[in-house]
């Protein structure tokens, strides 16, 4: 881990060290430049922002950071170690788990399944056992399921234990979401658009439940939102990008007064 | 019967609970849902729980007579709480745990509480928020610590944590705790309840030891409750009935209280537990009913038929069946098979399958919904009690069980009916007093210990069971000088699906009109049936076809009303279909739900302007409160109907 610098945050909360950077990233695809020598750092315990308009590479971005696409040039250091290429689920097994712009969940499955496999990688028993229910899968199923539902009580979805998610609310199913991402007791936890098409009132709990998150188990977040109210309100620390490079980084209030960042928001008259 | 609790010294819940825990120290006395799982105490565990906590708060200062605010939902913790309080010589005051800040801050500041036990961050918030108006406030003690961990503890202790200061303290304080319960007295407070009132402030009514335990016996008694039975707690622990149910009831037949996961999953919890004494409001029946008809509409064609082929049959034979009635064989045998196909597995879903002795209460229900329960063979009575009457005033003996009574006066309970047709009674379970109130206390309870329940009823001459017409101050006068019930005509209205709630006006006018809000669920469901499109509340309730429905429902009450000789009066001339849900938020309902005719009169004076005016139309703006305390405006324009108006009966002069 790197060199301890600890501060508390206006509301009371310890900010380690740099728990994950992002150093010169570049991501093409093709002879398209998704990320253009972007860096930046994520501190242990803080609520991190990634903002931008549409096709800024906000989502490749995190795509890099769970593995899912391997950047051409740059480093990945995570708790001090640089990261070489790894497999999303070697990087799941890091303590690194994510929801997704679009729910994807098994619809079929009910909530409790569908949190349990945010378990999986934390399984040992193989297949076999596990159908034939034998003494250590069983055992650990338990263990797995406690987990579980300390989440679904976390999170107040104990109504919809046993509800199919296909045919929940769109904000219950977000909340699904984050559980499944929550059961796998992440480090560092991923949030792409975790409010986008909710309402005002779905907004609201979420935000509640992602500080919550944050402030019981000291999960570091970094979350991808439009809302910039939202942003504003629950990050600790916003990086702004726009076609692919970094325009902006720091506190939500020295970002909303930079002039780069308003440009790329309202856009600018052509003289 | 005072006599017998006293001789039996088990006249406090310390001591009731000590028995319990002696006698039956292995049986569970509580059960919650929690991680999913059923977790359990016996009473020996609760016992400990409860002396533990008593301790605790002792060594954070509590002394004898201190008033104990308890908030939040069913928690068996919260109930070791009340019970704590009572072990260490203080007065439990349960709160309604969906009040405001501001409701909140009354109540704290009127029993000067010095101690809060609170469910979870949203109490401990409000109480904070409040701290300037309540200073007595001393300690608070929290039981879910979530989102808790970086508040200032300085006043502020976790529930387990002030249990574990009261192990520790047991050597130093556990002569003065065994002190305390041994001071405690029959005639001492046993806990102080606050009525929601649907006139003015709410009020502290102080209940005795003896009021509530010889209470909870005679009441135990006349339904044979027993310590293997089991009941499940959902409903505020700061209204009486609760109180008497999951503490005194409980207590005193030893029997085991469960407590739902979540106010979300009571339903399903109802199913797992299967109590076998069930109390729920009419809205909850009714609410049921509904969901089951919707589901049945759902269902195919082979499992309606069947529903409704043996629902006929069950109507016809199930309440004599209750009753123990002679009924025929083929009658019985039928009613078999449809036990078997039809109403065992409804039952089972409904998590009603158990239920030996089932109560509702607070609002009449309909006759219908009723009967629908009876009649699947779940023996559901009706009962008619007060906060100042430690509940019981009236209620229904097995198999004499009828929809439009409230039952013979309850053991140990004399009645009387007041000239003005208001009934008045005298009990063990007669309240001290209203708490710093003693005019109030004058006004409702007389030196021989009458109380006046405020409502006018009659007693039937058949059958001596008491009838409630409505409030005794509602009941008026029509311009013409008939008679003026607004209560009767709308529970008349209630009892269709569609109507969630009505507000009839009329007293001192030439007829009556009626506010209606529909019940979303129901009209959207038939909204959903009959391809009708809406975005909100306020658009379903405007709909042309919604308003011809409610139309329909009115005419069908007035065709009844018109046939009662005393209250043909009352039929509804015009009415319109409210835009908002009536709401406890608003003031428009008090937290037990039950409307505030004088707020709710002031509020919408413009609406009843426009029902006496003519109008067909009119213009209104409302200010809401949302549930966050934030305030805001609804504007609509609102349609009035005339309504079918039947012709009366003839009068025999």
């Amino acid at each position: 881990m790197s060199a301890v610098e600890q501060t508390i945050s206006p509301d009371g909360r310890t900010i380690g060290g740099t728990m994950m950077e992002m150093r010169n990233i570049t991501l093409r695809f093709g002879g398209v430049v998704a990320i253009k020598d972007i860096s930046f750092d994520i501190r242990e315990g803080e609520i991190r922002a990634i903002i931008g308009p549409n096709g800024a590479g906000k989502s490749s971005m995190l795509n890099v950071i769970n593995g899912f696409y391997h950047p051409q040039e740059g480093e990945i250091w995570f708790e001090g170690a640089r990261r070489g290429p790894m497999k999303p689920y070697q990087i799941a097994r890091q303590g690194i788990a994510r929801t997704f712009q679009n729910i994807a969940l098994f619809k079929g499955m009910s909530t409790l399944d569908n949190i349990m496999t945010g378990r999986f990688t934390q399984m040992k028993t193989g297949i076999l056992k596990q159908a034939i229910w034998h003494g250590a899968a069983a055992r650990e199923e338990e263990e797995n399921r406690a987990i579980v539902e300390q989440v679904i009580d976390f999170l107040e979805i104990q109504a919809i234990r046993k509800t199919p998610v296909g045919s929940l609310p769109y904000g219950l199913q977000k909340r699904v979401e984050l559980g499944r991402a929550l059961a796998a007791q992440p480090r560092l936890l991923l949030l792409d658009e975790p409010m986008a098409g909710m309402n005002v009132e779905e907004k609201e709990d979420m935000s509640r439940f992602i500080l919550d998150v944050n402030d019981e188990f000291g999960t570091t977040i970094a979350l991808i939102e439009h809302d910039m109210g939202v942003v504003m309100d629950i990050s600790d620390r916003v990086v702004v990008l726009d076609y692919g490079q970094k325009i902006g980084d720091g506190a939500p209030d020295e970002v909303r007064n930079n002039q780069a960042v308003i440009d790329a928001y309202l856009g600018v008259a052509h003289d | 019967m005072n006599t017998n609790v006293l001789a039996n010294g088990l006249e406090t819940f310390p001591k009731l609970l000590a028995r319990n825990a002696a006698e039956r120290g292995n049986r569970a006395a509580y059960r919650e849902k929690e991680y999913g799982i059923w977790q359990s105490w016996t009473w020996a565990e609760a016992a400990q729980e409860v002396e533990a906590l008593a301790l605790g708060m002792m060594a954070l200062g509590l002394d004898v007579g201190d008033y104990v605010a308890v908030i939040g939902r069913n928690r068996p913790a919260l109930y070791w709480a009340m019970l704590a309080a009572q072990a260490a010589g203080a007065i439990p005051v349960p709160l309604y745990q969906d009040a405001n800040a501001e409701e909140m801050a009354y109540v704290l500041e009127h029993c000067g509480a010095r101690f809060v036990v609170a469910g979870d961050q949203e109490q401990v918030d409000k109480v904070l928020e409040i701290a300037e108006q309540v200073p007595a406030v001393k300690e608070m003690i929290y039981l879910d610590p979530r989102g808790l961990r970086k508040y200032d503890h300085g006043h502020l202790h976790a529930y387990a944590a002030v249990q574990d200061k009261g192990r520790a303290a047991k050597g130093d304080l556990g002569d003065e705790l065994a002190r305390r319960k041994d001071a405690l007295q029959p005639d001492s407070t046993c806990v102080m309840l606050y009525t929601s009132g649907t006139t003015g402030k709410p009020k502290g009514v102080v209940l005795s030891n003896i009021n509530i335990i010889s209470t909870a016996q005679a009441s135990s008694e006349f339904d044979h409750l027993h310590a293997d039975d089991i009941v499940l707690a959902y409903l505020p622990m700061a209204w009486v009935g609760d109180f008497i149910f999951s503490m005194g009831q409980a207590l005193w037949s030893g029997f085991c209280v469960a407590c739902p996961e979540s106010p979300d999953t009571m339903q399903s919890d109802l199913r797992e537990i299967g109590p076998s004494y069930f109390f729920a409001p009419p809205r909850f029946f009714e609410g049921l009913l509904t969901n089951v008809m919707i589901r049945i509409q759902d269902a195919s064609k082979i499992k309606q038929r069947m529903f409704y082929n043996f629902m006929a049959h069950a109507k016809k034979v199930g309440p004599a069946l209750l009753d123990g009635k002679a009924v025929g064989l083929g009658a019985r045998l039928k009613y078999a098979l449809g036990n078997l196909l039809v109403y065992a597995p409804l039952k089972n879903t409904l998590g009603l399958s158990r239920v030996r002795v089932g109560y509702t209460a607070g609002e009449a229900i309909g006759p219908e919904i009723f009967e629908f329960y009876r009649s699947l063979g779940i023996n559901l009575k009706q009962l008619y009690g007060q906060t100042e009457a430690s509940v019981f005033i009236t209620q229904q003996p097995d198999g004499e069980v009828r929809a439009d009574t409230v039952g013979v006066a309850s053991p140990g309970v004399e009645l009387k009916i007041a000239d003005n047709g208001e009934v008045f009674y005298r009990s063990p379970g007669v309240f001290v007093e209203y708490y710093k109130n003693p005019e109030s206390t004058a006004d409702t309870k007389d030196a021989e210990g009458w109380v006046a329940t405020g409502d006018a009823g009659f007693i039937e001459e058949s059958s001596g069971h008491l009838r409630i017409i409505d409030r005794a101050k509602d009941v008026g006068k029509m311009a013409d000088g008939r008679l003026f019930a607004p209560k009767y005509v709308e529970n008349k209205l209630k009892f269709y699906p569609a109507i969630l709630e009505a507000v009839v006006f009329g007293n001192g006018r030439d007829f009556c009109t009626a506010f209606i809000n529909i019940d979303l669920g129901a009209v959207g469901n038939w909204a959903e049936r009959n391809n009708i499109a809406y975005a909100s509340y306020q658009e379903l309730a405007g709909h042309p076809r919604v308003y011809e429905m409610i139309a329909a429902h009115v005419a069908a009450v007035n065709e009844s009303v018109a046939q009662d000789d005393m209250l043909a009066g009352c039929q509804v001339h015009r009415f319109l279909i409210l835009h908002k849900e009536l709401d406890a938020d608003d003031g428009e309902m008090t937290r037990t739900r039950k409307v505030r005719r004088k707020i709710v009169e002031a509020k919408f004076d413009d609406l009843i302007g426009a029902l006496y005016g003519g109008a067909h139309e009119i213009y209104t703006e409302t200010e809401v409160t949302y549930e966050d305390g934030r305030k805001g405006k609804i504007k609509a324009t609102l349609r009035i109907e005339d309504a079918k108006v039947a012709a009366e009966k003839a009068v025999a002069a």
